[in-house]
């Protein structure tokens, strides 16, 4: 018995002792340079008192990591903060978990607005754009173009500033036995070159309209279907192992040559830079093909319900720290990205966060900037999903692009 | 004393019995109703109606996913039960090493079904397995490439499905194998009676029991294969090799329709009553007519 009553004791004193704010952080950053990117912030937090209760899931995906974040909700029981992004943040919102807004109070003391442009403000704000909900931690450019240099040098090969200078490189370097595109057919892989397509093919105008509107005469359009034909172009430049293939084997391919190009966001960059890789030197990244547009993925941490003084202080310290000049530098190099504050100097980043940065700036000003469907910013998960099906189908048989448009078209609409 | 005594099994069993009753009956029916809502992101107690069943019927990733059930469950089952009496009757000729070899077969299942789909993946990948292998080898125009053709990669789930059960079934029926009275099979063989209708006419006839319980075990494995199809295929190519408890993954956590993942659940779990309850309820009433 009375071990017993000594065990209860051990088990409950540190829930009574602990007035620190606290924060328990749900996030799926657990390898290489993400991990290392995190722990800037961990520091941080302890440096100012706070305790950080490490809650990391294993695998991009997060399968397990959303059954125990929901579970979680639904039982009262939120954790502070979790790697949740774009439109799911007013998700989760509207079925009123996330007021009363703790870190709000925080974001207006500092300024928030004035520190973040309007487009990545606005996705962070619940209670239909009065409060902040949210904090972003960076912005990744998703429409890039991964190439060896080495092997665009031998062919004597640009990179290319137009679809159909891409598609001639590409027959120009198959003909020589090297694969074109390093590609990985899952479908989110199949969703991330579809939207670079997309924007390159179909204009800035375009995109808005099918990806952010959800207009259905555009999603089922001749330009739609049109995207779709350069899509299949695309397939045949991949080879046959790519279906099912990881993301970094793909970028893997294009270290040593047995690929000339790789569609993919910018943290692809880190693959390169752990083997020891420089941009300029040895890879060249540049943005695929469009009128000055932009594709952005901003990562961010939503802030639940809280209750209780430590945990509230904890959201509080903890949205601070992540918008903080520090943090947003140092995570962003680790990471690839470039921080989403806009005030943070660019000098220690590499070349290629530099031209995202400025790229970044264009694109705001011609209307380029857009959110990335593929990476779950532009649309909700439903709609994203039932696009991306639709996608990856289509890039992996023999359907026709007007049946692919269609069939996005009744997806969509049997989404809503 | 006497009381405590008598009852003490139904006081011992209570608890267990409460908790299933609460987590497997209870939460069947608690997705039933969820399976009438429009919850989205978060569970929504407000009652909808049926349009959850419409809409997932409409859906092409849905038939696609009910059509591949289909091929997989029955040719898992037929190709798990030839294969494993097979194994099994060649195993029971008092042959040397048995145990060894019986080992071997039944090693599979040892693995996960995740190691299983990984080490398959590989074997079946066009630029890495046996495709691979072949033509190194000087066959330059082989070509074995279900893993990546829509239409076939479901096969390729069946292939490591079956590498995977079938020793497990073998197991199952040696074990019933053994359990046949020698003084039968030699009054058949003082009859005159062969080998091969020893066993067909015979021996496999009293092994009812066994093919049940094989059968119950595989079909509920087949219906809930989850993690073989994602380490082998993922669903792929496309949503080729989807599976209904795939599906239900990816809309109630990947896609925030909580509402269709539990229909489809319920479909699911209706089909496996479909199968299961007609079989069980046959071969259970057989049994009672024995006695």
């Amino acid at each position: 018995m009375k071990k017993i009553l000594i065990a209860i004791y051990i088990f409950l004193i540190p829930s009574f002792v602990s007035a620190a704010p606290t924060a328990e952080v749900l996030h799926w950053w657990t390898s290489g340079g993400e991990a290392k990117a995190l722990q800037v912030l961990k520091d941080d937090f302890a440096k100012q008192g706070g305790v950080w209760k490490d809650m990391p899931v294993a695998g991009g995906g997060g399968d397990a990591a959303m059954q125990t974040l929901k579970a979680r909700i639904v039982a009262n029981d939120a954790p502070a903060a979790a790697q949740i992004k774009g439109p799911t943040i007013q998700e989760y919102d509207e079925e009123g978990v996330v007021s009363p807004y703790n870190i709000n109070e925080v974001a207006q003391k500092e300024g928030w607005d004035k520190l973040l442009s309007s487009q990545v403000a606005n996705h962070m704000k619940c209670e239909d754009g009065k409060s902040y909900c949210a904090a972003p931690v960076n912005i990744h450019r998703i429409d890039w173009f991964w190439a060896n240099k080495k092997v665009l040098d031998d062919n004597g090969i640009k990179m290319p500033t137009s679809w159909a200078e891409f598609n001639a490189a590409a027959d120009k370097l198959q003909a020589k036995g090297i694969i074109p595109l390093a590609h990985g057919s899952q479908p989110w892989q199949d969703a991330t070159v579809f939207e670079a397509v997309a924007l390159g093919v179909g204009g800035n105008d375009f995109y808005k309209k099918a990806f952010v509107d959800l207009d259905l005469n555009t999603l089922g359009g001749s330009t739609m279907v049109k995207v779709f034909d350069q899509m299949r172009k695309l397939k045949s430049y991949t080879d046959q192992g790519s279906p099912g293939r990881d993301w970094n084997v793909a970028t893997g391919m294009v270290m040593e040559g047995k690929a000339a190009f790789q569609i993919m966001g910018d943290w692809a960059k880190g693959e390169f830079a752990a083997a020891g890789m420089e941009p300029g030197k040895d890879y060249l990244c540049s943005p695929t093909p469009s009128n000055s547009g932009y594709l952005y993925n901003v990562d961010s941490f939503i802030f639940y319900k809280n209750a209780g003084k430590d945990k509230v202080e904890g959201q509080k310290l903890l949205a601070s720290l992540m918008m903080g000049k520090n943090f947003q530098k140092v995570f962003n190099i680790y990471k690839g990205s470039i921080p989403a504050r806009l005030d943070v100097s660019m000098a220690d980043f590499d070349m290629c966060a530099k031209k995202s940065n400025s790229d970044l700036k264009t694109a705001g000003s011609k209307g380029g900037l857009l959110p990335s469907f593929a990476h779950g910013m532009a649309l909700r998960l439903a709609q994203k999903g039932a696009i991306q099906d639709v996608v990856t189908e289509h890039f992996n048989s023999n359907m026709s692009s007007q049946d692919a448009a269609k069939k996005v078209a009744a997806a969509v609409k049997a989404s809503l | 004393m006497i009381w405590l005594k008598r009852n003490l099994p139904k006081i011992v069993i209570s608890p267990s019995c409460a908790l299933l009753v609460w987590f497997v009956y209870g939460f069947i029916l608690w997705t039933l109703y969820i399976s009438f809502t429009k919850s989205k992101i978060l569970p929504n107690y407000k009652f909808w109606g049926i349009d959850q069943y419409f809409r997932l019927w409409s859906m092409d990733r849905w038939h696609v996913s009910v059509s591949n059930l289909f091929i997989y469950t029955s040719l898992f089952l037929i190709l798990c039960i030839l294969i494993g009496i097979v194994l099994a009757i060649l195993l029971d000729q008092k042959i040397r090493a048995e145990g060894f070899l019986r080992t071997i077969y039944l090693y599979p299942m040892a693995l996960s079904f995740i190691v299983t789909g990984t080490a398959w993946k590989w074997i079946l990948n066009p630029t890495l397995g046996i495709e691979k292998f072949f033509i190194d080898i000087g066959f330059e125009n082989f070509t074995f490439d279900w893993l990546i053709t829509p239409g076939m990669s479901i096969y390729t789930i069946v292939i490591a499905g079956v590498w995977q059960s079938s020793g497990f079934i073998m197991a199952i029926f040696l074990a019933g194998l053994r359990s046949v009275d020698d003084e039968i099979i030699k009054a058949a063989k003082i009859d005159g009676a062969g080998v091969v209708s020893i066993y067909t006419k015979i021996i496999l006839p009293m092994m009812r029991p066994v093919f049940m319980s094989a059968v119950v075990i595989l079909v509920h494995l087949a219906i809930k294969s989850y993690d073989l199809v994602i380490a082998l295929t993922s669903g792929g190519p496309g949503t080729s090799s989807d599976m209904p408890a795939v599906f239900m993954t990816q809309f109630a956590f990947h896609r925030s329709e909580i509402g269709l993942a539990s229909s489809s659940a319920i479909m699911m779990f209706l089909t496996v009553t479909a199968i299961v309850i007609p079989y069980l309820y046959s071969e259970l009433k057989r049994e009672d007519g024995k006695k």
